[in-house]
């Protein structure tokens, strides 16, 4: 017999309490519903990320620019289908770099899918702007733009929004671990800096 | 270099070395009370927190009480999105399915997100036996893998280390396996993470194999997920031409919108934060990023068998967030290696027994009894396991597993079930042990409020009376009292 | 009004003051007192030691001698949540249907809290303990039972009493009933740490719920010769200006 056929044989052996009639919406789950988007979001969302000890700047579009140039020093790496009007001087377009280059960029800058007010995180569903996972990955400082329409309320209403066939990447502040004596220390392997720029 | 639980004693053995390590006591008293205090404050922020764990306790339910259904549906929806599903049906299955798929790819090292399940079945010796390096990428695994030591904790494995100790082990290991730690390393966390990002690094970068486990799989889309902190796990499960995800069957969740509830109960619960830094989300191969090989290995090894006991079933709802070892009055003074199991504390005291099965091994036996039943670890579980009900379950099992074989303590349940069994059998037994206490009251020593107190005892009563005075039986007992005074109606003023 | 005192078996023989402090509290408050004389334990310590089938008997027992009664009233929380919790589930093991219909029917039990603050209504039970005092919440009747602040509020309704806070208080002391022979060396030390709060709150008295917890936290104290002694919440709350009838305020008062 297969591994696959015995397993299954042992659950089901397991459950002969289960009545045969039973199906899974007999158990019934109260949940909460997500919450009402408010426009006080906006500000959690503010106060949640800096939390974290990430930078967050707001800005209205016509000084994104201004800023895109304050925070993105050096080389910086851009997915190659971020609107090219994003672009800091000294972009680094990924074209598919290998990861050892990556390592050697000093920023990336991305957009987002979404922000969770909530919980003050970020959501890459690596969407056109996003870049590929790497991308956000191996660089030391991570600067991403988030619209202030893209703010949700809760971590509820982003699961609803979000397409589960899509990677995603959750991020909550720069890297940390509490590793040693449960004391959390910013800044692993993932970017040590992570500054949005909240437009709107 | 990587050493086991075999040969653990009993609990309280294995309690006693570690209560007399006074460095291990305060490690463990300071780490506990960081964490508790953190979920508490995060916990206390979301109003309907209750709603919410009887959602999470729900879903987990529903799914393992139809999870032949949902793992053929995860099956189906995996293949769909360009994953190699394997079935294990024991540890040496999954690591066998595992070191084939290294080899497969011609690759003497793989990196490791940190798992308990690769822990539980012993991947990283299977790999070793096969020539394979398994590198531990979580900091805490790193400390515990180059400390050739063991894990001690669910979330936190280095919890009984502190830093100086990390300090040492960085300094004296990190050479002889990589990018030597600096030489001037303080014992400050952050230049601790510091050495640790710089040391794996190139190991990230040029490592095509990784493993992971997954903190939860759904069944409707076939989406993969690991919570975690540093972003080792990101590297991991990004860089790498291929990846090996060892799932326990008890982590599926039915669809996609059920990860709404257990994504906000794990880090909340786990680190006690409102979000952890990062949640790596994928279903299958995403063409031009990340692995684009992507295997899968559905791991029972004695999960079915937890699955066929009713009441002990509810263990498989475990998120492993690790706040009930945080809580857990033992767990806090004794620590993780007293459990003798990857999985320790009070999840781990009824997760073990009905993983291995009772009766047979006198360390898996002992681990029931290693709880004053205070329930704490119910109070905060965010899937409400009832782990009192549970541990007392299996010391039933236990009991009932020897019974019939001679022992001092099935004597003395007998004798104390036969006494207490009739009113009249308690009331003479109660009269004989007045009678001795009025005998010896007059010349023992007495306790603050003037009760007497009898002083050390002999033999098993040694254990209580070695540290606490024994107070004297009262020289009449309430029972006598209410008969000889009608309630106190007739009793003199 | 006819309530059922459950004494508890410990009591009985070894603090039979907290009984009889029972009946002085309840019959102050206008309540009918019996004392089922068929009672011997509830057998929680052999159903928390594994012993399922050696509990059957003292369950059965249980159920007949509180039969009639209108409701239960014990002094102490983990007795009362073994009455609730445990004896249905002993029940079922026994296979005897009579024994689980029995169980179901069986009137209700009250930890004392519980029954002076929601059975009685009242918190203010018009007792006087001149002492500096601190509680502690035991884990049965904090997290099995719920009690809550019930026993605190009783506590400061109490003429003279100055209540002292206790560190840590909701933490376990690590009796656990057999866990604290089985498990010796962790119970001390969860003790140990325990008996250090109580020296720390400044109370000369500690009080509480349960008289197993305080029989192991006072016999640790009375080691230590720390100088605070420990007594069950209804001796306190069974005290008035007049030495009541039934109370020896000379000795008995310390586990």
């Amino acid at each position: 017999m297969s591994a696959r056929d015995e397993i299954l044989g042992r659950i089901r052996a397991a459950l002969r309490d289960v009545p045969a009639t039973e199906t899974p919406a007999d158990i019934a789950v109260d949940r909460p519903a997500p919450a009402a988007a408010s426009p006080a979001d906006v500000d959690t969302f503010v106060e949640r990320v800096a939390d974290y000890r990430a930078r967050v700047v707001r800005c209205t579009p016509d000084e994104l620019a201004a800023h895109i140039a304050a925070e993105c020093t050096g080389r910086v790496l851009v997915p190659a289908d971020l609107p090219t009007e994003l672009w800091p001087a000294g972009a680094v377009p990924d074209h598919a770099l290998p990861v050892t280059e990556l390592d050697d960029v000093d920023a990336v800058l991305t957009t987002a899918a979404l922000g969770i007010a909530e919980t003050g995180t970020i959501v890459l569903d690596h969407d056109p702007g996003q870049g590929r996972r790497a991308a956000t990955l191996v660089p030391d400082r991570h600067v991403c733009i988030v619209r202030a329409d893209q703010v949700v309320p809760d971590v509820p209403s982003a699961i609803a929004k979000l397409d589960p066939t899509r990677p995603q990447t959750w991020i909550s502040g720069p890297s940390a671990t509490s590793d040693i004596e449960l004391d959390r220390v910013e800044g692993v392997h993932g970017p040590r800096n992570l500054v949005v720029l909240l437009l709107g | 270099m990587s050493r086991t639980f075999l040969g653990t004693p009993a609990f309280p053995e294995a309690a006693r070395s570690a209560l007399a390590n006074t460095q291990l006591r305060r490690n463990l008293a300071h780490a506990t009370s960081t964490i508790r205090a953190k979920r508490a404050a995060v916990v206390g922020e979301v109003a309907e927190w209750e709603r919410l764990r009887r959602a999470g306790a729900a879903l987990k339910d529903r799914t393992l009480r139809h999870l032949d259904t949902y793992l053929q549906q995860l099956e189906e929806s995996l293949t769909r999105a360009g994953a190699t599903v394997h079935w294990a049906r024991d540890a040496a299955e999954a690591n066998r399915i595992v070191v084939d798929v290294a080899r497969r790819h011609g690759t003497d090292e793989v990196v490791k997100v940190k798992s308990m399940v690769t822990a539980e079945i012993g991947l990283n010796d299977a790999l070793a036996a096969a020539g394979i390096t398994a590198w531990e990428t979580d900091l805490a695994e790193l400390i515990v893998q180059l400390g050739d030591d063991l894990p001690s904790h669910i979330l936190v494995p280095a919890i009984h280390r502190n830093r100086s100790e990390v300090r040492e082990i960085f300094l004296r290991e990190m050479g002889r396996y990589g990018r030597p730690a600096p030489a001037d390393l303080s014992d400050v966390p952050a230049e601790l993470a510091a050495a640790a990002r710089a040391h794996l690094r190139e190991k990230f970068l040029r490592s095509r194999v990784a493993v992971s486990g997954a903190n939860f799989a759904v069944a409707e889309t076939g989406t993969l997920a690991v919570v975690e902190s540093e972003g080792n796990g990101r590297m991991c499960l990004t860089l790498p031409e291929v990846l090996i995800s060892v799932v326990g069957i008890e982590k599926l969740v039915p669809t996609w919108a059920d990860l709404e509830v257990f994504l906000q109960l794990l880090p909340r619960s786990s680190t006690g934060e409102r979000m952890n830094p990062y949640t790596s989300l994928w279903t299958g191969v995403t063409p031009g990023d990340g692995p684009q090989e992507v295997h899968v290995v559905l791991l029972d090894n004695g999960r079915t068998q937890v699955l066929a006991d009713e009441v002990g079933r509810q263990a498989l709802r475990c998120i492993r967030c690790s706040a009930c070892l945080n809580v857990c009055p033992v767990y806090e003074r004794t620590g993780g290696h007293s459990y003798g199991s990857v999985y320790p504390g009070p999840i781990g005291a009824i997760l073990t027994p009905m993983l291995r099965g009772v009766g047979a091994d006198a360390q898996v036996d002992s681990l029931p009894y290693a709880s004053s039943l205070c329930g704490a670890c119910f109070e905060v579980c965010p899937v409400r396991i009832d782990i009192p009900e549970v541990l007392v379950h299996l010391r039933a099992e236990v009991v009932d597993s020897h019974r019939g074989h001679p022992s001092a303590q099935n004597a003395a349940m007998a004798a104390a079930a036969w006494t207490l069994g009739d009113a009249r059998r308690t009331s003479v037994a109660e009269r004989v042990a007045c009678a001795v206490g009025k005998l010896l009251r007059r010349t023992r020593r007495r306790a603050p409020g003037g009760r007497a107190t009898l002083g050390a005892l002999p033999g098993p009563a040694a254990r209580w009376a070695d540290a606490r005075d024994v107070p004297i039986p009262a020289p009449e007992s309430f029972r006598a009292w209410w008969a000889r005074t009608d309630g106190g109606r007739t009793e003199q003023q | 009004m006819a309530v059922g005192l459950l004494v508890t078996c410990l009591n009985d023989v070894l603090y039979p003051e907290t009984g009889k402090a029972v009946v002085t509290l309840l019959r102050r408050l206008g309540v009918e007192v019996t004392f089922p004389a068929g009672q011997t334990c509830c057998g929680q310590p052999m159903v928390n030691t594994g012993y399922l089938d050696e509990a059957v008997p003292l369950v059965r027992r249980h159920v007949e001698a509180f039969a009639g009664c209108e409701a239960i009233v014990v002094p102490s929380g983990s007795c009362a949540g073994s009455v609730r919790h445990q004896h249905r589930i002993v029940a079922r093991r026994s296979g005897d249907p009579g024994l689980v219909r029995a169980v179901e029917e069986s009137p209700p039990v009250y930890e004392l809290s519980e029954y002076l603050v929601d059975v009685l209504g009242v918190v203010d039970v018009g007792a006087y303990f001149p002492h500096r005092v601190t509680y502690h919440p035991t884990c049965h009747s904090l997290r099995m039972l719920g009690v809550g602040d019930r026993p605190l509020a009783l506590l400061r309704a109490v003429r003279g009493l100055t209540l002292c806070e206790l560190p840590a208080a909701q933490e376990c002391c690590g009796f656990g009933g057999t866990f604290a022979v089985k498990n010796p060396d962790t119970s001390v030390a969860m003790g140990a740490d325990k008996a250090r709060h109580v020296r720390e709150s400044g109370a000369e008295v500690l009080v509480a719920g349960d008289n197993s917890c305080l029989t192991h936290i006072g016999g640790l104290l009375s080691r230590q010769r720390a100088g605070v002694r420990v007594m069950h919440i209804a001796e306190v709350l069974a005290a008035t200006e007049t030495p009541a009838a039934l109370a020896d305020p000379a000795a008995e008062v310390a586990r």
